[in-house]
């Protein structure tokens, strides 16, 4: 179970987000997602990179909640955000222009070299098995952020060999064939996936991803059964180091304000 | 000329059967009111357009209003599915509904066309995805300055927008301030723009000079509709109701259990008042 705290004292969860974190360097300019993008993204604000600016497609930039938001227009993010522009001003002038540093997505479904699917799983596109959200801002900001860090839960549902359908770009042939025709996506697209195993990673745009980091207490042979492809591993394999008791102390505080919320009823 | 009508002469007077509707906002201000009584008046064979549907595209989807959906991320934040868009999409019920599935940035930017009065938007949308496969909208253009290859795709032109306020005046004037999402493209590129208001007020006075952001010419009908909003937000007003958004999914989950909602909450109520009333004395609120 990735949300319980075993011998180690802390989640498999935990671990993820925290390794996610650490990827973030101060100054940096992040485009976030809700859910463990945003976990992990105001994380690193509230330890080491205290001048991150973080900005939701909501239009909040340089945004600095108190607890993790459940949705990607909490009114939170406006309150402490340095300004709020429109929803058309966020994706032509900040993403499009060339504003944002790293794009930091979640996904359903991933393949070997990043490609994403939020779009339906099983079926036709016509009568899907079922259908997913879409991809709201990833598919540009997959194409238009310097780069991509992916953050979700390893197992064979989500790693994928074949995308029923690609909702948002990732790096290999795919996108070879894309600049090939005449677009030009402006960043170099996915580099990392962080994982609750470990941490897959790909010389930018060519090479499919590896494993090359794993958690505590976990094994490269876990890490290949729970991906869909022939999960190549590095030569020499990393080991994450585990939390510290500040990140869990912070990350902690942070998801308490997100469940107060979410229970809320006033 | 902007009149100030009862929320039920507003959707009577400008929302008819088979019309595009674009019913806006970005998780704030979301004219989940409006919604309802476009279901109380069983309108029918809508385009429904939004960049964000949630709950009030879902009761209106499953209520049978709706043919055809534009739309670029349906789900329910923080919580997971809209049971009754899945339901449409995979088993065809109540009806077929077609969709027409966007990126964020695309469909922003159709709106942003719409308003300018253009025929299309064109943005470094698309790359290597299969969107263009599927839906038709998307077409490829070439720059004429630097042959680079750009996506393509109309603007949305509804025939009525209907978003939701903090306040209005008498005339029409509109004050929203917050997320400011993508409505006041959706009432610029439509021919009818209905607004939904927490207050109408004499006078907007003092008001902070960019926060008025639609004069009072630019809409049709200002109906004051308290707490209009719910479960989303209006900033300065109330907060986001995120239980109400857990509570939803296994209402939603269910055909019957969705249906006895709507029968109970929605239909069986003469106005939002009504619907609030009840939703109290049950313990929702």
């Amino acid at each position: 179970m990735s949300d319980a705290v075993g011998d180690l004292g802390y989640t498999q969860d935990e671990m993820m987000t925290v390794a996610a974190s650490r990827l973030l360097t101060d100054g940096m300019v992040i485009f976030v997602g809700i859910g463990l993008p945003s976990a992990a993204a105001n994380l690193a604000r509230l330890t080491h990179a205290p001048e991150i600016a973080l900005i939701y497609e909501s239009g909040t930039i340089a945004t600095r909640p108190n607890a993790l938001p459940l949705s990607i227009g909490d009114g939170e993010l406006a309150e402490t955000a340095r300004t709020v522009v429109s929803v058309p001003e966020m994706f032509r002038y900040w993403l499009q222009g060339g504003r944002i540093d790293v794009g930091f997505l979640g996904a359903a479904q991933i393949d070997k070299y990043g490609n994403i699917n939020t779009s339906y799983i099983g079926g036709t596109y016509q009568t899907p098995k079922v259908r997913l959200p879409g991809g709201g801002g990833a598919p540009e900001i997959a194409t238009q952020a310097g780069e991509i860090f992916v953050i979700m839960r390893q197992s064979p549902r989500g790693f994928v060999n074949r995308l029923d359908f690609v909702t948002s770009l990732g790096g290999g042939p795919r996108r070879e064939e894309a600049r090939a025709k005449g677009h030009m996506p402006t960043g170099k697209g996915p580099s990392t996936i962080i994982t609750d195993l470990g941490v897959l990673k790909t010389n930018l745009n060519t090479d499919e991803f590896i494993l090359t980091d794993l958690h505590q207490g976990c094994s490269a042979e876990q890490a290949k059964r729970a991906t869909g492809w022939d999960l190549k591993v590095a030569e020499q394999v990393g080991q994450t180091e585990p939390p510290s008791v500040h990140e869990l102390s912070v990350l902690r505080a942070l998801t308490d304000g997100t469940a107060k919320a979410r229970d809320d009823n006033a | 000329m902007t009149e100030i009508l009862s929320l039920r002469e507003a959707v009577a007077a400008f929302v008819k059967d088979g019309d595009t509707i674009a019913m806006e906002g970005f998780t704030h201000l979301i004219p989940h009111a409006a919604g309802h009584e476009v279901i109380r008046q069983e309108r029918s064979g809508l385009t429904l357009v939004r960049m964000t549907p949630d709950l009030i595209y879902d009761q209106m989807i499953g209520m049978g209003t709706a043919d055809r959906l534009i739309f670029s991320w349906g789900g329910n934040p923080g919580v997971g599915s809209l049971h009754r868009l899945r339901d449409a999409c995979e088993k065809s019920w109540p009806r077929q509904l077609d969709i027409v599935e966007h990126a964020h940035a695309a469909l922003a930017m159709a709106y942003e066309a719409g308003a300018a009065g253009l025929p299309l938007a064109i943005s470094r949308s698309y790359i290597g995805t299969d969107h263009e496969s599927v839906n038709p909208d998307i077409k490829r253009i070439e720059c004429p300055f630097t042959g680079e290859r750009l996506a393509a795709f109309p603007s949305i032109r509804p025939d009525v927008a209907v978003i939701h306020a903090q306040r209005a005046d008498r005339k029409g004037n509109v004050h929203l301030w917050g997320i400011l999402g993508v409505q006041k493209e959706a009432v610029l590129a439509s021919r009818y723009a209905i607004v939904t208001v927490e207050e109408v007020v004499d006078d907007l006075g003092d008001t902070a000079m960019n926060e008025t952001i639609l004069p009072g010419w630019t809409i049709n009908a200002v109906c004051e509709v308290p707490r209009g909003a719910h479960p989303s937000y209006a900033h300065g007003f109330y907060e986001r109701h995120n239980a109400f958004y857990t509570r939803w999914d296994p209402i939603a989950r269910d055909r019957k259990a969705f249906l006895n909602w709507m029968e109970e909450y929605v239909l069986s109520c003469a106005t939002f008042a009504d619907t609030w009333n009840k939703l109290e004395a049950d313990g929702y609120v």
